[in-house]
């Protein structure tokens, strides 16, 4: 039988603890327990023919920390056949008569991936890869992903078992006491990530004993249709006379245990301080106990790294502002490579409360394969939210795929085979809810019955490559109301048909329908109204419109979808009052109310943001010339700034607020001229911190005062090598290269760097700057210029252009 | 106390918003920063931090610059002054995890205003930790305690930080990593020996 075979329809024993029995054996503290495969391999065997004795239908390898982190690729390749022949000898020595497996234990890295550390994503799958294809062709029966504690990580080891072995692959995460991972994801998180790759069941195990994880498998059991699998720790460790104890015993241990196999845990042993006692006890209470069959829940479930959105009948809102169409500024963000930019767009957003963000920056001059990934990979570095990845093209769609940290909303598939073929494999190997369109080759159907045929055809396509319809959301195309009368009337009872006939969720980009009339907004949201009516579950809108908040805020209030119309209360707390523009108001009297310049050179010195950009705005709009207000106002406030800086009557934190201030200022600046030519700006300067360094706060802050000071900044950002410092330099015949480093582990890779531009670079200046450095270490180094804060660069980079 | 590993999870302690300031360099705040302070304050609390400690006492012997704990030795002259007249050690890993660690990467691309206090809150949280935790040894191990030294201090090598991880076994009991650079993820972590003086030596 094979274990697919055993775990359709029985109950599955684990066995229990490893390291605290070895540590009995003899093992001493701090030894790597997986080189007992090769040294001590009658332990081993042993260790695991008591747990088949006791009852396990599952020996776990000796295999947790061997991965090429820990070890050479030449001792993975004895130890891992080694630790898979104990556990395969151990069952043909047990005489127990239940069925007995090996599962290949994959532990943690033992490494942070990036951002939060530095071990890329790919790196990691490719360690886990090694593991895997070694534990497979050594003959493990199944491979069990356990103890994990980033979402991430976990993500990494299970694309490495599914692109290199056909076992069946069983994923467990570590939670803490707050029900969570390290990193933050929620079981209902890591439900919809692990069941969207295709894991074949899913669990909890280590960190707390059992009743402090009860919550955490409730809530796995009632989020997934997969089989659930638990394997505590025996409680919480304490020290009775220098020994390691737990404070759970056997016997409470099992009945615990047992209470939720009979709610329907599926794959149940021990971790932590449990030992083959336990697991008999635990056999003896599960003994008669049949596997619950579990009711699937088939919801329609998206998720990020923290956490799970699941569509319902409360609606979704999408933000829709990571988008170039139509957006000068935009466009230029991307073109220049303002990451910045792009992501600032998120945060606002989800300020105005969205659940998700669409992202798309496909443009016909830009690498949109990888800059679609790396905007996925920049966005969750500091947005929580999940994203909608939003291209039509399905290489770059992949690439953002398989680094983004959860399950995704993929936008978008259609009717047409060719593009069937090419989404639907991606939503099945990374999972994700898929946005499809109701069209097909050919085109939109005129009426709602021709839409909900083309759904139909949709739904039958994705069962065929193994894909539910709760992972389809329908849109029925807006379509522009000023062209053709029934374009809405056509949309929403196609929107409702598919809802009600088919169960399908639904999602509608709304803004289309109003083009090329007045008033959009209102158009807008009377729509947003209408499609809600019908049964709308996700709407991608500009939340930047008051009037569709309003509305989104209204019809849960109206359909009891608001206790006490609470939500409703808050947001129109929240809205600015309703007041005429500033643009209009200038327009009237612009000689009235026009700002006076000193006012935005204050609002830069007390360093208020949002002040500045506001009269940065008026004074543009009504006429000021935007190089003038630079030059007027902008400069000569940072000027005084940077003084006092200099002589220490202002810190750093209010010195940088003055220079998010100027920022702002700039901002609005470049918005006027978006479109038009910029600003060639001075330099340019390439900033980068060096190979193996990770810091980056200082080199922001160095970046942030040059733009300031109008100098066009090519920063490569973090743990950036001596070759690609040194290509751009070159590349852009930049006159200036600014160095950071904050180890003395890494000063050696900024001497590369400066060498390596010496030789090829030899106009080029270097200055170097961060904590370790010293004019001293500068000078051996080989530097041009050692600078102890940013306020030095911008005075250095000024002087080395002057004398150009 | 034990040379088995234990691990504690503590509380918050106390916020010393003047430690903060000093370690953002500011001597003498005025109200803007004072705000941009009380802000930073309120969006750590809403991440909430994770206080994990895990440690084990282990015994010492010291031979010129050489210190030896059993399971590991590492050489440095200024730990060996430190550790002079002890005859074991607590050797400790603290973090308060990575929900700092990700204000700090947001902020540091959108305000390094707001990342620079960041950074100031992080490392006054994480000292503040390591004084709770050091605080309770002297009654835990009935001895007399030496001031706590950490890895890249002076001459203590940062390549001990391995053997540290290695014999606390910090990524599954805390979530404590080493890079690639022997830097500790999260970052705003502290590893450490703390010196316990031979029973009945005088100060």
């Amino acid at each position: 039988m094979t274990f697919s075979q055993f775990l359709s329809t029985e109950p599955v024993r684990f066995d229990g603890g490893l390291g605290t029995l070895l540590q009995a054996r003899g093992l001493p503290p701090g030894e790597a327990p997986e080189r007992w495969c090769l040294t001590r391999p009658d332990v081993l065997t042993d260790i695991h023919r008591q747990y088949f004795d006791a009852g396990s239908n599952v020996a776990t390898t000796d295999t947790f920390g061997a991965n090429r982190l820990h070890f050479s690729a030449e001792e993975l390749k004895e130890i891992i056949p080694a630790a898979v022949r104990c556990a395969r000898l151990a069952a043909e020595q047990s005489e127990a008569p239940q069925e007995k497996f090996v599962a290949l234990d994959v532990g943690p890295s033992g490494r942070m991936l990036r951002p939060l550390g530095d071990l890329d994503f790919e790196d990691a799958v490719r360690l886990f890869a090694e593991t895997v294809r070694l534990g497979a062709q050594a003959g493990a029966d199944l491979i069990l992903i356990e103890t994990m504690n980033d979402s991430y990580e976990t993500k990494a080891a299970l694309l490495a078992a599914k692109e290199n072995c056909s076992l069946p692959v069983i994923v467990s995460n570590a939670y803490g006491a707050d029900g969570k991972l390290m990193t933050g994801a929620t079981p209902q998180a890591m439900t919809a990530l692990l069941e969207g790759m295709g894991a074949d069941a899913i669990g909890a195990n280590c960190s707390l004993g059992p009743e402090q994880l009860r919550g955490v498998v409730t809530a796995l059991l009632e989020s997934t249709a997969l089989p659930v699998l638990f394997q505590p720790n025996a409680g919480l460790p304490r020290v009775v006379d220098g020994k390691t104890c737990y404070d759970v015993g056997e016997a409470e241990f099992a009945a615990s245990v047992a209470s939720l196999v009979k709610q329907g845990v599926r794959l149940f042993g021990g971790c932590c301080g449990t030992t083959p006692a336990y697991i008999a006890a635990l056999t003896a209470a599960t003994r008669d106990l049949r596997p619950q069959p579990t009711p699937p829940p088939k919801r329609t479930v998206v998720s990020s790294y923290t956490h799970a959105v699941c569509l319902s009948d409360d609606p979704v809102l999408i933000g829709e502002r990571i988008n170039p169409t139509g957006k000068k500024r935009f466009q230029q963000a991307l073109r220049a490579g303002d990451t910045d930019y792009i992501l600032s767009e998120g945060l606002r957003q989800q300020a105005r409360g969205v659940h998700l963000l669409d992202v798309n920056v496909g443009l016909p001059d830009v690498d949109e394969v990888k800059l679609l990934a790396d905007t996925v990979c920049e966005l969750q570095a500091v947005c929580d939210l999940p994203l909608q990845i939003d291209t039509a093209d399905p290489v770059a769609m992949e690439a953002a795929l398989r680094r983004y940290n959860g399950k995704a909303m993929l936008n978008s598939v259609n009717g047409k085979r060719e593009s069937m073929e090419a989404v639907f494999p991606l939503a099945r190997k990374y999972g994700g809810v898929i946005v499809a369109l109701t069209l097909d080759e050919t085109g939109i159907p005129p009426t709602a019955e021709g839409r909900a045929a083309v759904a139909r055809k949709i739904i039958e396509t994705a069962a065929s490559y193994g894909i539910g319809k709760e992972n389809l959301v329908f849109d029925t195309l807006a379509m522009t109301v000023s062209a053709e009368p029934n374009a809405a009337r056509v949309t929403l009872e196609a929107l409702r048909r598919i809802r009600t006939e088919l169960g399908c969720h639904t999602s509608l980009g709304i803004s289309n329908v109003s083009f090329g009339l007045p008033r959009r907004d209102a158009v807008n949201s009377t729509f947003f109204a209408l499609a809600l009516a019908n049964g709308l579950s996700a709407a991608i809108i500009n939340p930047d419109s008051a009037e569709m908040r309003k509305t989104y805020f209204a019809y849960r209030a109206l359909r009891g979808r608001d206790e006490n119309c609470a939500a409703y209360i808050a947001a129109a707390a929240e809205e600015p009052a309703e007041v005429a523009k500033p643009a209009e108001k200038t327009a009237q009297a612009a000689g009235q109310i026009l700002p006076s310049a000193s006012e935005l050179q204050t609002a830069i010195l007390q360093g208020r943001r949002e002040r500045a950009r506001e009269l940065a705005d008026a004074l543009l709009s009504a006429g000021t010339a935007p190089l003038a207000l630079i030059d007027r106002d902008v400069i000569p406030a940072l000027n005084t700034v940077g003084e006092g800086f200099e002589k220490k009557t202002v810190y750093l934190p209010q010195l940088l607020m003055s220079a998010e201030a100027a920022k702002s200022a700039f901002e609005a600046v470049k918005a006027s001229l978006a479109g038009q030519a910029q600003p060639a700006g001075k330099g340019p300067f390439v900033l980068a911190t060096v190979q193996g360094d990770i810091h980056d706060i200082g080199k922001n802050i160095v970046r942030l005062l040059l733009e300031n000071y109008g100098f066009r900044v090519v920063d490569l950002g973090k743990d950036v090598p001596p070759e690609r410092v040194v290509e751009t330099v070159v590349e852009l015949h930049a006159p200036l290269a600014g160095l950071s480093a904050l180890m003395t582990t890494t000063v050696p890779a900024m001497e590369a760097t400066i060498r390596l531009l010496r030789e090829r670079a030899p106009w080029c200046r270097t200055v170097v700057g961060g904590a370790v450095l010293t004019q001293e270490y500068a000078d051996q180094i080989g530097a041009d210029c050692y600078s102890k804060d940013a306020m030095e660069t911008v005075r250095y980079a000024e002087a080395v252009l002057q004398t150009r | 106390m034990s040379a088995v590993t234990q691990t504690r999870a503590f509380p918050s302690p106390p916020v010393n918003r003047r430690e903060i300031l000093r370690y953002a360099g500011c001597a003498a705040p005025d109200a803007r920063l004072d705000a941009l302070l009380d802000d930073c304050l309120r969006e750590v609390q809403g991440a909430p931090l994770q206080y994990g400690v895990c440690f084990c006492r282990l015994p010492l012997r010291l031979s010129g610059e050489t210190c030896d704990f059993g399971a590991f030795s590492c050489r440095s002259a200024q730990l060996a002054a430190c550790l002079r007249d002890c005859d074991g050690v607590v050797v400790f890993a603290a973090t308060v995890g990575v929900g700092i660690d990700r204000l700090i990467a947001k902020y540091s691309r959108l305000s390094p205003a707001r990342a620079v206090l960041l950074q100031a809150v992080g490392a006054e949280r994480i000292e503040a930790l390591c004084d709770r935790f050091c605080e309770t040894l002297p009654a835990e191990t009935q001895r007399r305690t030496r001031p706590r030294f950490s890895p890249g201090y002076g001459d203590l090598p940062l390549t001990v930080q391995r053997d540290i991880m290695q014999t606390l076994d910090c990524a599954r009991r805390i979530g404590l990593t080493l890079n690639e650079s022997l830097l500790l993820s999260p970052t705003k972590s502290v590893t450490a020996f703390v010196g316990l003086e031979c029973a009945g030596q005088a100060r």
